[in-house]
């Protein structure tokens, strides 16, 4: 259960996130929605320690993680694992070198065992027997999974997704929603999910919040937020240029 | 007015958070360069990186130097009838100060531009935020093993440097400007210590951190995408450029 309570961050003089409260149930996939550049990116960066906030607390299993530093940062993170928007794999590793890293790292498992397990992985993500390829090799939809791969294979308990379709195809935006539903109920983990695709959204969220302008504006299941009737919550569902949010 | 002076305030305190970043970073990387486990494999590449990869370049401008060393002194010195001192012009200014400096803004241009422009995509790409996420310190896993292959390489390569100059001057001496090979070489071995070829070994250390500390900072804090990174790769030559000659004054007038 991550709880966040309060959650406001200043760059200089702008404020990102004003005053932002959530609950993120365990063991469900929460989707955090909103126009790119409204803070949805900064708020993960604080669930897993990147950025301090200006005020408020983040509570994991009810210990504020804004508070700790160094060591327990450290353990602490390793109960998450994160997707970054292109994947960011290692470029000068192999894609076997990269999913293998934090076992590597983290454990003092034998060297077959580890081949084993990422060999498992990579097989979970539907990519069999590409460990020896590097990451300029792969397709963005490859990349992705790989990157999916490597956050899921220490089996945390807490999966974070920065924009897990952006830049994809229809046909890969939908094959990586299912491969995140198929490994959320396989591990039983919390996923949590930023993204601006609706239909991504309506397929894999238990839990859906919108922010806007810092702030969550609706949340609910999905069921709740389609039949929700904020007028700024409505203009981003049916994705038109005229409302109350306006382009510049 | 007040603007003027805003001004001033921003960029001095801009420079004063650079420094002290800079610091934080050599303060980090000292202590976990001081207890293992050592990245060894992340070592060795970045020694064969920083080193055998600069040594082409680094034999090419040592030995030029030597020679063109060779030519200016033999004219400077012949007004005194005293050719014979160009071997110890010639072996003395590569060794305390034209082998350290050149090889190490050669390798400065080199390897701290790449060192800079390879964190500096790292950075951008957020492979380092993924690091930091892994529960892990990223300064360990990459800034360490640069600075210590800067470190350990610099002074290997301008000991090649000051053989190659010296030779190079050898050659130019015997076959261009008619001095006694025997003489050469004698007066070399007579005006020269150990200190000479030691105290240059150890500017060498310092022009080592420098040059990787410059590259890894600079990569390591790169932001924007592909222009930050252009400008990490810019800001790591010149700032490692300029302070490799601004510690050569402090350290030549502390040890000679």
């Amino acid at each position: 259960m991550i709880e966040i309570k309060g959650l406001s961050k200043s760059f200089n003089s702008k404020k990102v996130l004003d005053d932002v409260n959530l609950s993120i149930e365990q063991g469900k996939i929460t989707v955090i929605i909103g126009r790119s550049g409204e803070g949805k990116s900064v708020l993960i960066k604080h669930i897993i320690g990147l950025l301090k906030p200006s005020s408020g607390k983040i509570l994991i299993d009810g210990k504020d993680i804004t508070k700790i530093n160094g060591k327990d940062l450290n353990r602490m993170r390793k109960r998450f694992g994160m997707l970054f928007q292109g994947g960011a794999l290692f470029d000068s590793m192999t894609v076997g070198e990269n999913v293998a890293f934090p076992l590597k790292e983290q454990t003092d498992l034998p060297r077959g065992k580890i081949k084993q397990i990422v060999r498992t992985k990579l097989e979970r993500v539907g990519l069999k027997g590409i460990e020896d390829m590097m990451p300029s090799e792969l397709s963005g939809g490859m990349k992705k999974r790989v990157g999916l791969a490597r956050a899921i294979v220490m089996d945390p308990e807490i999966v974070i997704f920065d924009e897990p379709t952006t830049g994809l195809d229809p046909i890969m935006s939908d094959s990586i929603g299912e491969l995140m539903l198929e490994t959320q109920h396989a591990l039983d983990t919390t996923y949590v999910a930023i993204t601006h695709d609706i239909s991504l959204t309506y397929k894999i969220a238990d839990h859906v919040a919108m922010l806007h302008e810092g702030r969550v504006i609706a949340e609910g299941t999905v069921e709740e937020i389609k039949a929700n009737p904020n007028p700024i919550l409505r203009q981003f569902l049916e994705g038109r240029a005229e409302g109350p949010i306006k382009v510049y | 007015m007040s603007s003027f002076f805003e001004k001033i305030g921003a960029s001095a305190r801009a420079a004063n958070e650079k420094t002290g970043s800079i610091t934080i970073m050599l303060g980090q990387a000292t202590y976990f360069s001081l207890f293992p486990p050592y990245k060894l494999r992340n070592i060795f590449k970045q020694m064969e990186f920083v080193g055998v990869k600069s040594l082409f370049v680094v034999i090419l401008t040592g030995a030029f130097t030597g020679m063109v060393l060779a030519m200016q002194s033999h004219h400077a010195l012949q007004n005194f009838g005293a050719e014979v001192m160009v071997g110890p012009a010639v072996a003395l200014s590569m060794t305390r100060e034209l082998g350290p400096v050149i090889s190490s803004l050669m390798v400065a241009g080199r390897a701290g531009s790449a060192m800079a422009t390879e964190l500096g995509t790292m950075r951008v790409s957020e492979q380092i935020d993924a690091i930091t996420t892994m529960g892990l310190n990223p300064v360990k896993y990459l800034v360490v093993p640069r600075i210590i292959a800067g470190i350990c390489m610099l002074p290997l390569l301008v000991i090649i440097a000051d053989f190659c100059g010296i030779l190079g001057g050898y050659f130019v001496a015997t076959n261009l400007l008619d001095i006694n090979a025997g003489v050469y070489i004698s007066s070399t071995i007579e005006h020269m210590e150990m200190s000479d070829i030691f105290n240059g070994l150890l500017k060498a250390v310092v022009f080592g951190l420098i040059i990787s500390l410059m590259g890894a900072f600079h990569g390591f804090y790169a932001k924007g995408g592909a222009e930050g990174v252009g400008r990490a790769a810019t800001d790591a030559v010149v700032s490692g450029c300029v302070l490799i000659l601004i510690f050569d004054y402090i350290l030549t007038s502390m040890m000679f």
